[in-house]
This record gives structure tokens, C-alpha cells and sequence, in this order.
């Protein structure tokens, strides 16, 4: 990690901000869905206003205990994980949770959806729609760890494009389609929800992975396969944005193993007009501050005066 | 920065089968209660490893971790003067008022579940607190601690599952004779269930810390959340310590 007092030299001259569509960002990091809570238990380490936003925890219509203990087992340079979309429901994190993230957090935030059925994301989609403080509604067709939905809807081009069609038609807010990488062609997923009137893409969860214990020849987390994600899918994740760019017109946000500002800036050259930091968050409560601090150091030292400049710019 | 420090190793030796002690020197100020955690960044492996705190003071503190893995065992072969990054002051602790001057604690701990209990034992001890210590192990080899309950004036009484110290079983063997007004418990899964058991069948209150597998260790990614009779609770951040009256085991 950098010397955190070192970012202070230049970080005035750097334009870190960045937009999706109207809405301007003040910088590209966003702790991304289910890696941060709903935000406010952060804001006992530092001042989580300096992030560009927060995407909220993964939320989906009626409550979720999720999946059996141990839903968690470490990798080399990353971890799989089966957590199973845990949430209170819309309801409570609406009543309950939103307005202790409103005490601390003064910027929109990014609603994460999940569900079972269209009806479902429709329902959910159309509660946070309502909510001043929601910028976008992330709508997540690529979790790996519910059965009957999920990433079901996200391995299929027209089934995708359903769910993205009908959140469109009753919500006012912009919709971003959270990808899988766990497909053949990503970009076939993409471009048809883009048809299908996204606003803008998120990508990628995580890839499907399995932990077996060789000391006693099993399963290490409750269900088998779970999420693989942290350092080592960064350049998969980079491939499919800037794969994803070439196929689409509308802003991407790119996830996938990001940890530095580096990792930044290489995700922005790809295509990606703001990022989600995701495993980092859970080694280290303060990644995302440290690499809001160490961005203008790493601009000043590659010529970048503004970092939107870079998008795209690798292709 | 608040609740990141940097530890420095001052010793880091074994003291049982398996089991070893370190000593780690830093800001201990975000350490409230005893029972907290602390969680280790060790390099080569992505996650942190969470251990219970032992026994802390203003210039450092103590944790006793046994080898189960790669991660513990590299811990293992760390020296003296060697610098770990680690989140301390996790999680929320026992609670040292549930039990007043002049009445009797039970304490109860099982294998690498009996550390955190010497913490607290001190303190209760300071607070006039008459305390008795049920320490429970495998077998002798992985027996440790039991001179030092004994030196703060604790009443200790050792099990062994093998018989070959102290009383032949499990904790709670040792448990059902004692009275006592109040228990305090940390160990595996079974024990906890079994203490919790036996304690409703006196009549008795108490605290159980739990352990599991965890992703963040401060509540971040949902990956140890456990059921509770007041709603879903995360064991790193909303525990490792929850009342009796708030479990349920199912049973």
C-alpha cells in the first residue's frame, strides 16, 4: 500500500470525475454490490462521501437468509464465495437500512437487484425507482449463487434482454445490466441489452469456482460451485470490457479484481467509464480510500489531467 | 487510521500440541472487551485470518492460535520482529457487567475457545468477581494455560476427552456440580451447544462466542451469518459474543 498522506501534492490539479449518462460521478470508485453492506458501517473507518458512489448490497423482493455456513473459501489471489443473495427484503432495506446510509453518505447510491422472475425485478426495481437518493438500478442477472433466477437470466441473450425490457418499461430511473462472465459471448448478452434499452452495463460478477479440501476430499463452501472473484480475474474481466466496448454504445462499469489505482486506469483504457471495487473491499476495509488517494498520484505520474480522457483509449 | 495497525512480533512460540503463543506489540486502543478479535493479513494468502485476543495492555497484546492450515502454519514460522498488518478491535466482546462483585462466574472454554476467557477472567477478578475456569481439551499434549488461570486465582478445573488429564469428558462433566450465577463460554460448535444445554437446565444465563469461517471479519460480506432467535446476525460483527437467551440450537 502507498503512504497515505502522499496524495495530497497535485490531487487538486487531477480531474478524477467521471459521468454514466447525466449523472456526474466526482470519481470512478464505487465499492461494489455485496462487498460493502448498504454503505453506512464503512463510515466507521473514514468519510465514505469521497466515493464516487456506493452500490448497494444485493436486494431482492421478499427476505433472503441465504446459502448454509461455510459460504466462504480462500483461493490464491482471490476467495469463492456463497453467500445466496442474504438481505432483509426491499421493504426493511427501504425503512431500515437506507436511511442509516442517508445519516452518512450524501450522493446517490446504486440500487443492486436480484430475482426470481421478471415480476420480482420489476417489483424490486420499481420500490428503489421511487427514491430520490438511487442513481441507477444495477439489475443483477448474473448471480451464481441462487437457483430458478439469477444468473440464469443472464446466460441467455433474449431472457436478458425480458428482464432489462421490462424494468425499462416501469422505471424512470437508468437501468445498468449487471453481466455474468460465466457465457460463451458476452458481447451477444450486451448488445441485447442494450436493444432491449439499457442504459449502461456492469461487468462482470463472478466466475464459477469450486474448493475441494484435499485433506478430506470435500466441497469446502455449502454449494459446491460459488463465485470465484478478487486479483486473479482482473484480466478476464478487463478482456470482456473492452470486448463489451467494441459491441455497445452506452457506459460500462467495469468489475473484476480491482485493487489499485492502477488496475483503475488500466479497466478505464479497456472501456470502462467508472469501476466497482469488490474482493478488495473485504481484505481491506479501506481499499477504496486507498486507491482514491493514490489516483491523482498515479495521473500526475502518467500524464493523465482528466481522467474520463482515458476511456476506451487502449482500443 | 482507525482499527488498521501494524504489530510487530516480540515472541511467537509453542506452548502445546499444535498451539502456539505471540506476543504482538502496537496500538491496542481499539480493543474494548475481551472476547474481541483481531484479524491477521499474512503474505502470500488473500484473507485475514481472525484470532481471538488473549490478554492485551497499552504497549501490546496476546493471542494463542493453533496450526490448522497453511496460513496458521506459515504464522507459526514468523519471528521475532517481524511486522503484521492486522485489523484490530473486531467484533463485540463478553460482557463484563452481566455479573456483579461478590457473585460467581463460570467460565468455559474448550481447546483454542479457552484464550479470550483469560482476558476476561482477569478482569472480572479486578471487578471482584469470584471466578471458576472449566478448561476442556482433547488430550494432555494440547493442555495449556491451566497455571495461569490458576495464578489470577481462578478456581480451574481441567477435562480432557482421553482422560489423560484432569476430569475424563467433556466440559461439561466438570460443569454440573459447579454453581455458579453466571457462565461465560467459547469453544467449537458442539460444546457451545452442549454448555447451552446443560446451563438451561440449571436455570443459568450466560454468553456463548462462536466461531466460523469468515470472509471480511468486520461485516462486510455476509459470509458468517448465523440464524438467532432476534433475526439474522453476523458472527464477526454483531458477535463472536451473543447472549444465551438469544441463541437457538435447535434442539
Amino acid at each position: 500500500m502507498t503512504e497515505r498522506s502522499g496524495a495530497k501534492k497535485g490531487s487538486g490539479l487531477r480531474d478524477m470525475s467521471v459521468c454514466l449518462g447525466d449523472w456526474r460521478l466526482d470519481d470512478p470508485v464505487i465499492p461494489a454490490s455485496g462487498t460493502f453492506g448498504f454503505g453506512y458501517e464503512f463510515s466507521e473507518y473514514y468519510d465514505i462521501n469521497m466515493l464516487g458512489s456506493i452500490a448497494l448490497k444485493g436486494t431482492t423482493r421478499e427476505p433472503r437468509y441465504g446459502n448454509p455456513l461455510p459460504r466462504i473459501a480462500e483461493c490464491r489471489e482471490g476467495l469463492i464465495n456463497a453467500i445466496g443473495l442474504q438481505n432483509p427484503g426491499v421493504k426493511k432495506v427501504m425503512e431500515e437500512e437506507l436511511p442509516k446510509l442517508r445519516s452518512v453518505f450524501h450522493k446517490p447510491s446504486i440500487a443492486n437487484i436480484s430475482g426470481f422472475s421478471i415480476d420480482d425485478y420489476v417489483y424490486t426495481a420499481s420500490c428503489f425507482d421511487e427514491l430520490p437518493d438511487i442513481g441507477i438500478l444495477e439489475i443483477n442477472i448474473s448471480c451464481p449463487n441462487v437457483h430458478g433466477g439469477g444468473m440464469a437470466f443472464g446466460q441467455d441473450p433474449a431472457q436478458a434482454a425480458s428482464v432489462c425490457e421490462a424494468v425499462k418499461r416501469s422505471c424512470k430511473k437508468p437501468v445498468y445490466m449487471k453481466l455474468s462472465p460465466n457465457v460463451t459471448d458476452i458481447t451477444a448478452i450486451a448488445s441485447a441489452c442494450e436493444a432491449a434499452g439499457a442504459d449502461g452495463l456492469v461487468l462482470i460478477n463472478t466466475l464459477l469456482g469450486m474448493r475441494i479440501d484435499p485433506r478430506t476430499g470435500k466441497k469446502v463452501v455449502s454449494t459446491g460451485a460459488a463465485g470465484f472473484s478478487g486479483p486473479a480475474v482482473k484480466p478476464i474481466a478487463v478482456r470482456m470490457v473492452y470486448q463489451v466496448y467494441e459491441a455497445v454504445n452506452i457506459p460500462i462499469i467495469g468489475v473484476g479484481g480491482i485493487e489499485t489505482a492502477d488496475d483503475v486506469i488500466e479497466m478505464m483504457y479497456a472501456g470502462a467509464s467508472a469501476v466497482e471495487v469488490g474482493a478488495a473491499n473485504l481484505v481491506d476495509p479501506y481499499a477504496c480510500y486507498d486507491i482514491i488517494r493514490e489516483l491523482p498520484l498515479k495521473m500526475e505520474e502518467y500524464g493523465i489531467d482528466r481522467l474520463s480522457d482515458i476511456i476506451g483509449k487502449a482500443h | 487510521m482507525h482499527k488498521k495497525v501494524k504489530y510487530r512480533i516480540l515472541y511467537n512460540s509453542q506452548i502445546a500440541d499444535r498451539t502456539y503463543r505471540m506476543r504482538l506489540s502496537g496500538d491496542t486502543g481499539d480493543i474494548k472487551a475481551p472476547g474481541q478479535f483481531i484479524n491477521i493479513a499474512l503474505p502470500g494468502f488473500y484473507l485475514r485470518r481472525p484470532i481471538s485476543v488473549c490478554d492485551w495492555d497499552q504497549e501490546g497484546l496476546d493471542i494463542i492460535y493453533k496450526v490448522v492450515g497453511d496460513g496458521t502454519r506459515l504464522m507459526s514460522e514468523l519471528s521475532e520482529g517481524f511486522e503484521l498488518d492486522v485489523l484490530t478491535g473486531l467484533g463485540n466482546g463478553f460482557d463484563l457487567s452481566a455479573v456483579k462483585k461478590g457473585e460467581t462466574a463460570v467460565l468455559v472454554g474448550g481447546g483454542v475457545g479457552v484464550p479470550p476467557l483469560y482476558g476476561l477472567a482477569k478482569r472480572l477478578m479486578a471487578e471482584g468477581v469470584s471466578v471458576k475456569a472449566v478448561l476442556g481439551f482433547n488430550e494432555s499434549p494440547q493442555m495449556f494455560f491451566e497455571k495461569e488461570f490458576s495464578e489470577l486465582g481462578a478456581e480451574v478445573h481441567i477435562t480432557t476427552v482421553d482422560g489423560s488429564a484432569g476430569i475424563k469428558g467433556f466440559v461439561t462433566d466438570a460443569m454440573k456440580e459447579l454453581s455458579f450465577d453466571h457462565y461465560y463460554c467459547c469453544g467449537p460448535m458442539p460444546m457451545l451447544r452442549a454448555v447451552h444445554r446443560l446451563c438451561r437446565e440449571k436455570g443459568a444465563e450466560g454468553e456463548l462466542s462462536f466461531e466460523a469461517r469468515m470472509g471480511c471479519g468486520f461485516g462486510a460480506c455476509m459470509g458468517c451469518s448465523m440464524e438467532t432467535l432476534s433475526g439474522t446476525k453476523r458472527i464477526c460483527k454483531d458477535g463472536p459474543v451473543f447472549k444465551s437467551g438469544e441463541v437457538s440450537f435447535d434442539d
